[in-house]
Parts: structure tokens; sequence; C-alpha cells
């Protein structure tokens, strides 16, 4: 969402996802505080670091060009990682489920979902919905779409575009301390290394999806995720990473705006 | 602006000249001096000190490893040097799990004046600075580098843990001559030098002993999350025991996810897999019953190895696992060399080469991670392995 | 007339920096007053400053982020071993083998090149960053998987089987050992070798850049549909420059290789096309002895480092955090003019 309307790689999401689910950890599992508390000091540590980068980070960086806004945001990972190493050492961390590892059986037994997977999609439909209606419907959110498909306009419009896009990044950082608890919850193991990952991988969902669609980029977490696991499943699980990509290459090939990203005409 | 850039460039590397010169001036060990240990200071300059180097990871996904490795040699130079007698100086440099690196870290140490060398602390490093060890004949001893050709035609570098193709075989005889199951599943990780080489002889063997392998599977480094498929697979084949030639984090994982499959078959790893108990957060009935081959076990009741691991939970509020137990060790059997052969810090490191690898290929050592360890010609160790299960949340000798 | 000469004068002032740096080590050598530290950087440092140009050529004269350059110097670290390795009975000489390997290594890189460039520089923009990652990803993936082997009857290849199964005859041995990469590489890389690989690079570059076709490059570049309605085709020189520059970093991963005695797929990763694209962008796009310096400085800067211990890595970010914020800010940007008119009202009222 943030890559859509800043126009950036946002290498760092992946970090901030990573210092989310630390903060959920301390409060959960280190001062025995109920889960729904840690979810929401998560996402408060998270938007505040989120506004925080923007701010100290890419804000001066507004005009310059996208490459140089890039490096700062792989700097910041790197500072991030690192600091999460020295504050709480490089040893992995068990993330205890917020939702418990209680799993439902379906059919006899046959089919068993476990319940954090289900709260994970559910989660995911609802962000979903929500980010839908919040950027069709709501003010803020119709000027974070002008601002995506032309700053200038936008700006002469009316629009303040630096609060836009720090909104936006305040949004986009709190929802990555949604994803760190929901992928904790999940794969336990927590390590500063956790975040980079699931930044790529989100990274090329949402391009996979189309940039800038937010449902788009669900559906290509979704499709990325199940061809990972069918790859896996059927073909190599040695191979399963390039076959992740050589699909990802083939449906660019096909359709180079992503599944469901709008072509935009090229202006002469 | 382009001049500017230059400019800027040249200032910052001027500035980081001199933020290194005034810096190395302070002791160049690890930053929390250890209150508890019987030494003025975690390892300050001592006059006449033997100089011992060494490169792990120290930051990155590795860094688990190489920290623990240097804490642990740290804390047996601390003990030495109170002894009074051979002083030891430690300086630990960090090659990032790589190659490049570690190389790098190691000509630092060379400008230091390293003369004993704990080579790296994993593999693909080790690989490269053992080189380095053999042309600038430096003695080398690697706590944990487990790969064969970390040794291969070396004659100075001597590896304290087992060599891979070894806890592989070991692995298999073991299962065998225990019973402990006869269809075999194995998941291991395809991108990483230490769980291939181990699987890749655990094949070979048991294709000699007529142990079953109905399910092979891999992971990544960046897939290294989710094992259901790994798994479903084992579990459609009946396969009554998986083989886990990793690091326990994945291990972890993989616990958690066969419990929540309803899939319960037993597990066996190799030294990697020492530590899980220590996780902080994990669910311990999870690890049950999980059988593994180590060579150190923290829980041991033997004087050495608790004091080892109350003086280490004190300096750095963690309980030591085998990359420590191993860094630990390294440092005592260079002592043992050391005072052995009479070596004095005056000497080159060339001298002190000879030295050292008369006295290992002749002299036998009793450590946290072993007794009567012999090393080879070819560097590799040999001593036995530890089969321990885990039952009630610690470890318990199988023998 | 001007801008030619203006080319030309960049172009001198770029060898002579490479060749003065290159004297000046040398010098340093002989005297013995280069620390070992800095003595084992040297071939790597020649290999990134390859790395970078090349890159730049992509990045800075194309103008495509790349994000997979990494790959086709592992293509060409792993193909000119390989040569090395099963070459060593028929070419003794070392620094002939040496070269031979290089060559091969860009040829094979530059296939590789080829190969994914025809159907993805369609692509442009973020799309075409994401499928170099992608492919980038997929080299890795597929090294991972493949033996050779070399014995009596030459070499042997494998994919997804182990060492084992290569069947070597006698004498054999085990050359790429799946993801345990190579080991046991002969160390053929030495300074000079690098140094003549930078200035056979910065020729190629510079000519190429400053050539008939480097100007239709740069005319995509700068419009593509401009260029495309003046008759240039578009998809010939994109792929001109994308193969030059990917045979370059074909032979800096030849160089690379040669100069440790283990590699592993694993190593050329998506950070080490993150590291390059860093020294590009640093160094300035477009800007060939930009990319040089950059490469240089920050080969050395986190050796440099070490004396901070654990918080090496951290203030490594710091800086690279605030170059790019000073270099990119407009208000940071006018100090040096300020400060410069400052000093010239100083001398003038000293004088």
């Amino acid at each position: 969402m943030v890559y859509g309307i800043a126009k950036m790689l946002n290498f760092a999401h992946g970090d901030v996802i990573m210092v989310g689910a630390y903060a959920c950890f301390f409060v959960v599992t280190r001062y025995e505080l109920p889960a729904v508390l840690g979810v929401l000091i998560a996402m408060a540590v998270c938007t505040l670091l989120g506004v925080f980068i923007e701010r100290l980070a890419y804000k001066p960086l507004r005009s310059a060009p996208s490459l140089a806004v890039l490096i700062t945001a792989i700097g910041i990972s790197y500072f991030l990682q690192n600091a999460a190493q020295l504050l709480w050492t490089s040893n992995p961390k068990v993330f205890r489920s917020v939702v418990g590892d209680a799993s439902l059986k379906l059919f006899g037994g046959r089919l068993s979902v476990s319940v954090s997977a289900l709260v994970t999609v559910a989660v995911c439909i609802i962000i979903m919905i929500g980010l839908t209606w919040f950027t069709g419907k709501t003010k803020m959110g119709k000027a974070m779409r002008a601002c995506s498909e032309d700053k200038g306009a936008a700006q002469l419009m009316g629009i303040n575009v630096n609060a836009t896009i720090s909104m936006t990044f305040a949004i986009g950082s709190a929802l990555a301390a949604i994803a760190g608890v929901l992928l904790c919850s999940a794969y336990p193991t927590l390590m500063p290394t956790t975040g980079s990952m699931p930044g790529i991988k989100a990274f090329t969902a949402a391009v996979f999806g189309g940039i800038g669609s937010i449902p788009g980029a669900m559906l290509g977490g979704i499709l990325l995720g199940i061809i990972e696991i069918f790859g896996k499943a059927y073909i190599s699980t040695q191979l399963s990473d390039a076959i992740v990509f050589v699909v990802l290459i083939v449906v660019l090939l096909v359709k180079p705006a992503g599944l469901l990203g709008k072509h935009v005409q090229e202006k002469v | 602006m382009k001049k500017f850039l230059a400019f800027l460039l040249a200032v910052m590397m001027l500035a980081a000249l001199v933020a290194c010169g005034t810096k190395s001036a302070l002791p160049d060990t690890t930053p929390k001096p250890g209150s508890n240990i019987n030494e003025p200071d975690g390892g300050a300059a001592v006059a006449g000190a033997i100089k011992i180097g060494g490169t792990g990871p120290l930051t990155g996904g590795a860094a688990i490893y190489g920290q623990a490795a240097r804490n642990g040699a740290q804390i047996a130079v601390d003990e030495i040097n109170a002894l009074g007698g051979v002083q030891f100086e430690l300086n630990y440099q960090d090659d990032e799990h790589d190659a490049e690196k570690a190389v790098n870290a190691y000509n630092t140490l060379k400008d230091w004046g390293m003369q004993v060398s704990l080579g790296s602390v994993t593999s693909t490093p080790a690989v490269a600075t053992s080189v380095e060890n053999f042309e600038d004949r430096i003695f080398a001893i690697t706590p944990s580098a487990s790969a064969v050709a970390v040794t291969a035609g070396k004659d100075n570098v001597f590896q304290m843990c087992f060599a891979d193709p070894n806890q592989g075989s070991a692995s298999a005889q073991y299962i065998v001559d225990q019973k402990l199951g006869t269809k075999v599943a194995v998941i291991y990780k395809n991108d990483d030098v230490y769980s291939t080489g181990i699987y890749e002889t655990f094949v070979t063997k048991s294709a000699d002993l007529g142990l079953e392998i109905v399910s092979t599977t891999t992971f990544t480094e960046d897939s290294q999350q989710d094992f259901s498929v790994q798994l479903g697979d084992a579990k459609s084949k009946g396969a009554d025991l998986i083989f886990l030639p990793m690091y326990y984090t994945p291990a972890s994982l993989i616990f958690q996810q066969a419990k929540s499959m309803d899939y319960a078959p037993k597990y066996f790893g190799v030294d990697g897999m020492d530590g899980i108990l220590t996780l902080e957060g994990f669910n311990i009935e999870l690890a049950e019953g999980v059988m593994l081959l180590t060579p150190f076990n923290a829980d041991a009741t033997d004087a050495r190895t608790t004091g080892f691991v109350a003086k280490y939970k004190s300096a750095y509020n963690e309980v030591p696992n085998q990359f420590a137990a191993d860094g630990y060790d390294c440092v005592y059997a260079i002592y043992e060399a050391v005072t052995a052969a009479g070596v004095t810090s005056d000497l080159s490191a060339s001298e002190i080469n000879d030295l050292l690898v008369a006295q290992f290929t002749t002299f036998s050592f009793n450590g946290l991670t072993g007794d009567n360890m012999t090393w080879g010609t070819n560097g590799q160790v040999t001593k036995a392995p530890k089969g321990m299960v885990i039952e009630n949340g610690a470890y318990l000798g199988m023998d | 007339m001007r801008k030619l000469q203006k080319h030309t004068v960049n172009g001198i002032f770029t060898y002579a920096l490479v060749i003065v740096a290159f004297v000046a080590v040398q010098w340093l050598i002989r005297s013995g007053n280069i620390s070992s530290t800095l003595r084992g950087q040297l071939v790597p440092i020649c290999a990134y400053v390859v790395m970078a140009v090349s890159l730049n050529l992509t990045v800075g004269v194309l103008g495509e982020l790349s994000l997979g350059h990494a790959s086709f110097m592992s293509v060409g670290a792993f193909s000119g071993v390989v040569a090395c390795m099963s070459l060593s009975a028929a070419i003794p000489s070392d620094p002939l083998r040496l070269v031979v390997g290089m060559a091969i290594g860009a040829v094979c890189a530059g296939a590789a090149g080829f190969l994914i460039g025809i159907p993805v520089l369609r692509l442009n923009g973020d799309y075409l960053a994401i499928v170099t990652l992608a492919f980038g990803e997929i080299i890795k993936n597929l090294i991972n998987c493949l033996t050779v082997g070399l014995d009596s009857r030459g070499l042997r290849f494998g994919f997804l089987k182990s060492a084992d199964a290569l069947n070597l005859g006698e004498g054999g041995k085990v050359i790429i050992n799946g993801p345990m990469g190579i080991s046991g590489i002969p160390k053929l890389s030495t300074f000079t070798a690098g140094f003549i690989l930078i200035l056979v690079t910065l020729f190629i570059v510079m000519n190429l850049v400053n050539s008939r076709a480097g100007r239709a490059i740069m005319a995509l570049r700068d419009n593509r549909i401009a260029a495309e309605s003046v008759g240039i085709p578009v998809t010939k020189y994109k792929l001109m420059a994308f193969v030059t520059s990917a045979a370059l970093a074909g032979s800096a991963g030849t160089l690379y290789a040669m100069n440790f005695s283990t590699i592993v797929a694993t190593k050329f990763n998506f950070n080490t096309s993150i590291l390059i694209l860093v020294y590009v962008v640093l160094g300035g796009l477009g800007n060939i002895w930009g990319s040089v310096i950059a490469a240089v400085v920050l080969t050395i800067l986190p050796e440099m480092l070490r004396g901070f211990n654990d918080y090496r890595m951290l203030i490594y970010a710091i800086v690279l955090i605030i170059v790019m914020l000073t270099t990119n800010n407009a208000r940071i940007k006018s100090i040096p003019a300020w400060v410069r008119s400052k000093l010239r009202k100083g001398g003038a009222s000293n004088g």
C-alpha cells in the first residue's frame, strides 16, 4: 500500500514487521499482559516508528530521485536489523501465539486447520475491506489516491501531499505490526532477521497482484503462497523458490501490469 | 556537485580511519567485562600474552553461533589468565558468515599480530580462512566448522567438533544399533553446507546398514518457516522417525507444526539441535522424546560443566550451547598444548605452529565436549558421541 | 564538439584515477607499508569496481533498475572456476588460465543476460526490477541443485543429484557440489589481473557510452517514445547494454571467485545485488568514476569500522543513510557553495 501511494520501494517494511513482532513478544511473553494489549502496543510502536522513519529519512528526499530513497530505505533496514540485534541479541525467541495453538477438525479429522490460520485469513479479509473502504470513501483516502496518481495535480487541488504521505506511512506501519504478530503466531521463531524475507515477499506479491491495487496485493500474496506449497509438494522441495519466481516472470510477461493492475496508457 | 560528492566520500573515509585509530586503543574484545570472572578486565591487553584470534559471525542471521563461540572462548581465556601462568589475549572479529568478510577479518587479525588462530566458527568462511592459515603457517583449531574441506589437505588446521560425515554415519549407526526406527524421513537444509554434508553421509551409511529412507525433503534459508509440505510427505509415507540434520531454530518449528498436524514420529537430531531447550519462550513439551547426538550437555552435573555454565550465565545471561563449549574447549586445548610444548609469547606464529601441530597429533585432551579427544594428522577429532534424549525438559544420556 | 571534449576529459580523468591508484598501491606493497587487511581486499575491490561500473551501464546509462546483478556474477564465477579447474592440465600458465576463465565466465554470463534480456526487457520500471530479482533467486536456486565433476572422460553434470551419483571414474573429482559450492579453488587472481580487468571494463563501457550506440541507449533512457519515433531499435540497444553489463559482471565474478578458496551460490544473493546498486547510486547514476570511488570506499569502510566491535554494522547503516540524505537534499547541497563563498570572502579580506 505504501508502495502504491508513495511510489517507492520500502525495503524497511519487513523490518518494521520484525519490530512489531518483538514489541508484541515483550508485552505478551515477558510481562504476561493480555494478547489484545500486546497487539495494540505493537501497533502503536510501529506507527510511531513508521512516522519517525518517514520524518527523518524519507521526507528530506521527497524531491530526490527514487533510487536515492531506495538506498536510504536499505540503510534503514540494515539499521533496524542491527539495532534489534544489539538490543535483543541474536538468540531466537519463541513467540507464543496470540490466539492459541488449538486446531479445528473438519470432516472427521481429515482436514485440520489451525485456529491461527483461520484468524490470519479473517484478519486479512477485514483489513482488505477496511482499506478498500478507506481509500475509496474517506476524504483522506481519496487524497491518498490523488497523490499516487499525480502528486503535482494533487498539490494544486489543495491536498497536503506531505501530510498525506506521512499518514500513509503511519497506517502502513500499523498494519505491519499486525502482520508481524500474525506471522509470528504462525511461525513462532523471532530473530532480528525475521523481517527481511517477508519484506521481499510482500513486495513481490504487491507487484504480482498489480501495483497500487489492494485486492491485487492480497490475491498476489495468496497465489504466491499456493504456488510455493504446490511446487514443494508436487515437483521438488529443492526447486520451490525457483518455481515461484518462474511463475512470477511468466505472469508478468503475459500481463505486464500484474494480475489486477491497471495498464497505464503512456502519454506521448 | 560531483566534486562535492567525492570530497564527502574522502571525508567519510578519513573519519572512519580516525575513529578506527582512536577506538583500537580500547580493549579489542567483548564489551561486557563479565563481573563474576576473577579477572580485572575482560581480556584487556596482558603483557607477554599469546595472541589468539578467531573469526565468526557476530552480526547477521548466524550471529548466535559466532557470539556463543566467542563468549565461550573468552571465559576460558579469563580463567587461564587468572591462573597466572601462560597468558592469552583473545580477539574475535566479525565475518558475517561470509567467505570474503572472513578473509578480511583474518587479515585484520594478522595485522593485530595473531599467533594462534581459532579459525572460523561456521563452515563456509572456515574453508576460506583455513587456506590462509595453511599458507601463513598460523596454527588453527576451529570450534565448530565441521565441513571436511576445512581441514582437508592442511596439516595445521584442526577441528574441535565432529566432521560432518562422521556425524551422518554415526547417526545412522546409532539409529540402527538402538533400533529406533525402521522407516526414516529426512528433512535437511539444501543450501547449507553443514546440513547437506551430514545428510549425504547419512544416506550412504543408511544404504549400507539397510535402513530404509522413505521420504527426503528439503528447505532453504528463505523458506525455513513452513514445513507443512515436508511433514505431510513424511506422514503420508508412514515414517516413524524423522532425522533432522539442522540447527535448532527450524527444528523448533518442525516440532510445533508436526504437533498441529497430529503427527508424532520420533525425532533424531545432531549437534545443531543442542540449544533447543534454551530457546526463550519455547514450549519444552514439544521437544519431549527428541533424541540427539551431541558432545555437550549443559545440564551435566560434573564440576567443570556446572562451573562453565554458571560463569556463562552470569556473564552473558544465557545458557551456553554447544558452540560456546566448543570455543571454551579450543582455548583449553591450545592452553594444554602450549604448556606442554613450552611455547612462549615471543615465538613467531610459524614456530608456535610447528610446536602445536606436533602436540595436537600426539596428545589427548579432556574437555567439556568429550573425554580423551585425539586428533589425526588430517585434523579431524576422534571422540565418543553422546546420545541424549530429552525427558521432562532435560537431557538424559541414552546409553 | 565541446561536449565531446568533456567526455574525453572525463575519460582521461577516470583512467588516470585508476592508474594512479594502482601505482600507489603497488608502491605501498613494494615498500611493505600496507596492512594485510587492505592487501587481502585488493582483489575483491577490483571485482566490486567492475561490478559497479557494469551495473552503472544498466541502471545509469540504460535507465533500468536491475536487482539481480549478482546473479550474473554468480554465473560468471561458477562457470569461470569450472573452466579454470578443468583446464589446469591443458593450460599450465596461471595468468593465461585466469584470462581464459574470465572470458568463459563473461561468455556464460553474457548468454544468461541475453536469455533473460529478450523477454524481460519488454517490461520496464519496477516490473523489470522485480523480474531481475526473481531471476537472481532462480539462478541461486539452480546452482544449489547443480553438481559438476571432472574425470578422465571430461566434465560430468548432474542436477538434483548428489555428488556420488555422478559416477566419476578413476581419479575424478567433484568441482561444484550443490549447496556446498566449490571448495579448493586455486588462488589465481592477482591485483594486477584485477587492475587490467578494470581498465578493460572502463574501456568497453566508456567507448560504448560515447559511441553512436551509447547515445541511442541514452536516448532510450531519457525518452523511449521519442527515441522510438526517430527509428532507434529499442530491443536491440537495450539488449546490447544489458548483455555487455552481464558479461562484465561475469568476468568480475570469475576474478572474485578465484581469489577465495571457496564460493557458494548463496553468496550471490539479493543482498549482494543491492550492495552493488548502493555503489552505483552513491557514485552517481551514469557517472563512471563515481562508481569506481564509491565501490572502493564502501568496500573498505566496513573493515575500517572494525574498531567499533558490535556496533560496526549499525554505524555502517547510519553512514549510508546520512550520505544519502546529505547528497540528495537541496538545503545541504548548497552548503559547499556557501562555504566556498565564505572562504573566498575570507581570503579577500585577508589579502
